[in-house]
């Protein structure tokens, strides 16, 4: 855009008079200034860069790689809520006051903080000595049973099973055999754990900063990766669809019309039901091949808009193939409409993983990201535990916020007739 | 008008075939063999011989095609594979539930933000109207899971107010005691983004000429907005309501799956948790022709509250 004026200048002859030499500004460099004078845009703008830079240093192992860590005891809250009021037992007296940040607290057993309250003066010296029930064990109710334990029973005197459970429970046998196993884990490593974590730590007393941090990284990559391989697929379709016209339109705006047919997540339950493999890519690869239909539908208007115009006409009278004229000529006039739908897809496709992932369709067990954050909260908030629901929650909105914001600001840069038509 | 409709309906026939085409591809050929995931991971050789011979899978796929089509054409889809129940039957009893809660939710909430819609396009650009959409903008921005879930932990476990889930027999107890809360949330989450989205609806037709033409004869505000204004602001109001109509009976799948409504929508998330092909198949392909029928009563729906639009 900014070559035709500054030739021109250059063309005058320098000796006859000095012309002004002025480039005049392109599209981008117009929608940048645009940019820059919407004050809320580039806020949004700098919110989006920086959870940028976080997912490319979390990517990169710089930052929360050691989420996996089980730093504090379980449910440590927020250390600006100080450590947990021990549940006192009728006999006893709470042995750890409530004291905020940087308190350790020995782990007998890895019980819940009540119940190591209660039961730490006897087992401290001895990690394995009495092992109610191990933190990490995956057990929805096993603190509960582990405080209602150490209510009932002497304190150091908890046996790891008893006969009743032995007859009743089929799997009593399988629960010893894990508690072997979790016993000689322990006896080699004595570790302590912090009564409370910076925002507060999960079930297993992980904490719960880094997994938001390792999360975002999930849903960020998911949904910019899903929204660029369904940008590219829509705007390749688009382009053809249009360009082409004739035969080619017909049977790519039926392909269109047999996927824009199905409500969205129908279509992403049915892919997601048919395809048994779960991972990262499997979900980018889910959201992309169902969400281009908005993305083709723009596009290919474009394209028959531009197809009939002088530059297009002018390109083919000097011999520039097809390809060329769509991708070289016609492409730079339409990318804006292509990056305002990446920029919309990007929100959508977070927001469907989040609910993908919730559902247990998403990412793999091993993965964490909001929505597997948000499922493992669901539960927690009913024992009091809100942390990690505020923490996936508030991440989640303030990115989705940011970025639904810095769209309207592109949109409205880039093609400022719309300028403020919100929504549609 | 006779023809336009024959027209569109004979035009309906590649797209409907090819929604059968997709979700043949899908489920016969790239979700592998029917049949494994059927038999359960311990099967031996006959079994799974077996199964595919019920299934007829052992045929070519020109054949079983045909025996999808026919499936979709009886409405006869077999049995259910987790639970033996008629599939047909599953869909028939799963609507009733479904539609309890959507009803009154479509209603309540095009009224609302139709409503909201014309007071903050009235006051457009003053505070009130700045602050109601930064409100929309960031209630959009929160997961529809947190508000579900601290909806239900509030209302229904804290207070108490509302059942924490279920699900009766009898329809006014449904809607009364058990739909209400549900009903409440998914209002808190639709409305923002139709408030949004009707509110460029309604600011199109309020800097028109006709509306400064009605002030200037004489008519009063009220006529202004509620007769002037809306007839015509309602011309894409009621198309855009129209086609997210069958999307809307899954789209409260996660209101249905937190408060165990057994409506379609929790049939969906069953059954791919079960990986239950026939529920899917055939929810998916009547889905898709309900989408591509209303697409039709859209437009003529169009064609009758604006005598402008020429049908084609």
């Amino acid at each position: 855009m900014a070559t035709p004026s500054a030739t021109l200048g250059a063309a005058v002859p320098r000796s006859a008079r000095v012309v002004p030499h002025t480039v005049s500004p392109g599209l981008w460099t117009l929608a940048w200034r645009r940019l820059k004078s919407d004050k809320v845009g580039m806020v949004s703008l700098v919110i989006v860069v920086l959870y940028l830079v976080m997912v490319i240093l979390s990517a990169l192992g710089l930052i929360a790689n050691d989420w996996q860590k089980e730093v504090g005891v379980n449910y440590a809250p927020p250390s600006f809520l100080g450590a947990e009021k021990v549940v006192a037992a009728p006999d006893e007296t709470p042995s750890v006051p409530a004291v905020p940040g940087g308190l350790t607290v020995p782990i007998g057993g890895g019980t819940t903080a009540g119940a190591a309250g209660g039961t730490s003066p006897a087992t401290s010296s001895g990690a394995p000595a009495a092992p109610a029930y191990q933190s990490t064990i995956v057990d929805p109710i096993g603190d509960v049973i582990a405080r209602l334990r150490a209510g009932k029973l002497p304190a150091g005197a908890l046996p790891p099973e008893t006969a009743e459970e032995k007859s009743v429970d089929p799997l009593a046998q399988v629960m010893s055999e894990i508690r072997a196993d979790q016993k000689v884990a322990k006896a080699e490593k004595h570790e302590t754990r912090l009564a409370t974590l910076p925002f507060g730590g999960d079930k297993w007393g992980r904490d719960v900063l880094k997994k938001t941090v390792k999360g975002s990284e999930t849903s960020i990559f998911v949904g910019i990766a899903a929204a660029t391989v369904a940008t590219l697929i829509g705007t390749l379709l688009g382009a053809i669809a249009g360009y082409y016209g004739r035969w080619v339109d017909d049977f790519l705006n039926w392909f269109y019309s047999v996927f824009s047919s199905m409500p969205g997540l129908l279509l992403i339950f049915a892919v997601a039901a048919v395809l048994q493999h779960k991972g990262v890519f499997t979900i980018v690869l889910i959201l992309g091949l169902t969400g281009w239909t908005g993305v083709f539908r723009l596009i290919r208007a474009e394209y028959l808009k531009h197809k009939a115009r002088e530059y297009v006409q002018a390109a083919d009278a000097i011999g520039a193939s097809n390809a060329r004229r769509m991708f070289i000529h016609i492409f730079p006039n339409v990318s804006h409409v292509a990056l305002v739908q990446l920029s919309i897809l990007v929100v959508a496709f977070i927001k469907a993983e989040v609910i993908l992932s919730f559902l247990g369709f998403g990412v793999p067990v091993d993965v964490v990201s909001w929505g597997s954050m948000l499922n493992e909260a669901q539960n927690e908030l009913i024992l009091g535990k809100w942390w990690q629901l505020v923490a996936a929650g508030t991440a989640m909105a303030i990115l989705v916020t940011a970025f639904s914001i810095f769209t309207d600001s592109l949109r409205d840069a880039l093609d400022p007739r719309l300028k403020g038509r919100a929504g549609a | 008008m006779g023809g336009y409709i024959v027209r569109r309906l004979w035009q309906m026939i590649p797209t409907m075939l090819g929604v059968v085409l997709l979700v043949f591809v899908l489920f016969n050929w790239v979700g592998g063999d029917p049949a494994y995931v059927l038999a359960g991971k311990i099967s031996s050789h006959e079994q799974i011989e077996n199964i595919r011979r019920q299934l007829g899978i052992d045929q070519p796929y020109y054949v079983q095609l045909g025996i999808f089509l026919k499936q979709i054409v009886t409405a006869n889809f077999g049995s259910s594979w987790s639970t033996n129940e008629k599939v047909s039957h599953i869909l028939l009893t799963r609507l009733g539930p479904s539609l309890t809660v959507l009803v009154p939710l479509l209603i309540l909430g095009t009224l609302i933000s139709i409503g909201l819609a014309l007071a903050v396009a009235y006051v457009r650009g003053s505070l009130t109207d700045r602050m109601v959409m930064i409100v929309c903008t960031v209630g959009l921005s929160i997961s529809i899971l947190v508000y579900i879930i601290v909806f239900q932990y509030v209302f229904a476990y804290k207070l108490g107010w509302f059942p924490v889930q279920g699900w009766g027999d009898s329809f006014w107890q449904n809607l009364v005691v058990y739909a209400s809360l549900p009903i409440l949330i998914a209002l808190a989450v639709s409305i923002a983004p139709d408030l949004r989205l009707y509110r460029t609806f309604v600011l199109d037709e309020i800097n028109q000429d006709y509306v400064r033409t009605a002030r200037a004869k004489g008519v009063s505000e009220n006529r202004v907005i509620w007769v002037h204004v809306l007839r015509n602001a309602s011309i894409p109001i009621i198309t855009y309501l129209m086609s997210g109509l069958p999307g809307l009976l899954l789209g409260s799948f996660l209101i249905e799956r937190f408060f165990s409504i057994p409506g379609i929508g929790r049939e969906v998330i069953l059954a791919v948790e079960r990986s239950d092909f026939p529920v899917i198949k055939a929810i998916t392909v009547y889905v898709a022709f309900a989408t591509i029928f209303t697409n039709l009563l859209a437009d003529l729906t169009y064609k009758a509250v604006d005598p402008r639009v020429q049908l084609k």
